[in-house]
């Protein structure tokens, strides 16, 4: 089944294209089109719910709900990876802040002391 | 004034968080060989960092809990930032070690001029271990000398000694537990050279109330996978 393929390939080539490219501009890009593609079928799902069926049966799955979820399934595994990697950076940063704000405290623990 | 001694020249770091009952009593120990101390105060809400103080030690306080491995990484921007130390000692807060063991970590240090000396607790004698942590520990030792390729007694041994080279190559990145694993494989990333020298270790009621519980392994596990998925980022 082309399904399978597609699947299987989507999360692979999403998977090594997250962890392999810098965050920034292109990707965040890519994404963000891959978003309005996203939103644009699912405005076309509503406004013509046979089309989807038509592009279940086009991958070889039977009904146009299991298309939309398998879709889905694939958008959930991504926002996954991207919010983990995300907070990875963010701890990251903080970890930074707090770190200078620890060495910050000592040197004025320091100066304080040299003047006493 | 006379030349300082190899002690003197020694920072020693102690990640504390939540360690209020015990911390001075480390500390007051320390002191009595090691005269500069810091603790690492990782956000703690009970009374660790005044403890620390009373106790003579230098506090750098975290405004938030960030993990060990944080603490341990604000310790050696401390020492290479602050200091002029020639070795840095990383030791825990909860009593688990001996002050004589760290004592002489550093005289091997000094007199071998390796850059990293690690505790063994199979080298020396563990007191009170539980039974499951022991085979877990075998375990875990296991996996990192097969990530590592190093050869290891001993792993996830909280008393170390750097010299500044070390301590600057280190740079961790592991903010929780998995920061020990990180450490081995700087060892071989910096391509330190690294002794290690039998410790004793107490696990006492106490350090096995506050320690990590062995699923913890799990958490290391994930986030040193993660890294390493993560790092071609």
């Amino acid at each position: 089944m082309i399904i399978r393929v597609f699947l299987l390939a989507s999360i692979l080539v999403g998977v090594a294209w997250l962890l392999r490219t810098r965050p920034g501009g292109s990707r965040l890009a890519i994404t963000r089109l891959a978003g309005f593609v996203l939103a644009a079928g699912a405005a076309a799902s509503v406004v013509a719910p046979g089309l989807v069926t038509d592009a279940a049966h086009l991958v070889g799955v039977r009904e146009g709900p299991n298309l939309i979820l398998y879709v889905l399934v694939v958008v959930f595994v991504f926002t996954t990876i991207v919010q983990g990697m995300r907070m990875r950076e963010l701890e990251r940063r903080l970890a930074q802040l707090a770190r200078a704000q620890a060495l910050a405290g000592a040197a004025a623990a320091a100066d304080e002391q040299q003047r006493v | 004034m006379s030349t300082p001694t190899p002690f003197e020249r020694t920072v020693v770091v102690v990640p504390t968080y939540n360690e209020g009952a015990m911390v001075g009593t480390v500390v007051a120990e320390l002191r009595e060989v090691f005269p500069h101390v810091v603790c690492v105060d990782d956000g703690s809400r009970d009374d660790s960092a005044q403890a620390a103080r009373a106790a003579g030690a230098t506090v750098l306080r975290h405004p938030v809990n960030l993990g060990q491995g944080a603490a341990l990484q604000t310790g050696f921007d401390y020492v290479l930032g602050r200091t002029t130390a020639s070795h840095v000692v990383t030791f825990d807060a909860d009593g688990q070690y001996l002050v004589a063991d760290a004592a002489a970590m550093v005289e091997l240090a000094v007199a071998s001029e390796v850059d990293i000396v690690l505790g063994s607790r199979n080298l020396g004698s563990t007191e009170g271990q539980p039974v499951a942590r022991r085979v877990l520990m075998a375990a875990a030792l296991r996996f990192s000398r097969s990530i590592t390729g190093i050869r290891l007694t001993d792993t996830h041994n909280g008393l170390r000694v750097l010299n500044r080279r070390a301590a600057a190559s280190m740079n961790l990145r592991q903010h929780g537990m998995a920061h020990a694993s990180e450490i081995e494989s700087r060892i071989v990333g910096a391509s330190l050279s690294w002794r290690e020298h039998p410790v004793t270790m107490r696990y006492s009621d106490y350090s096995r109330g506050k320690g990590q519980s062995n699923l913890n392994a799990l958490n290391i596990l994930y986030d040193l996978a993660a890294e390493r998925l993560g790092a071609t980022a």
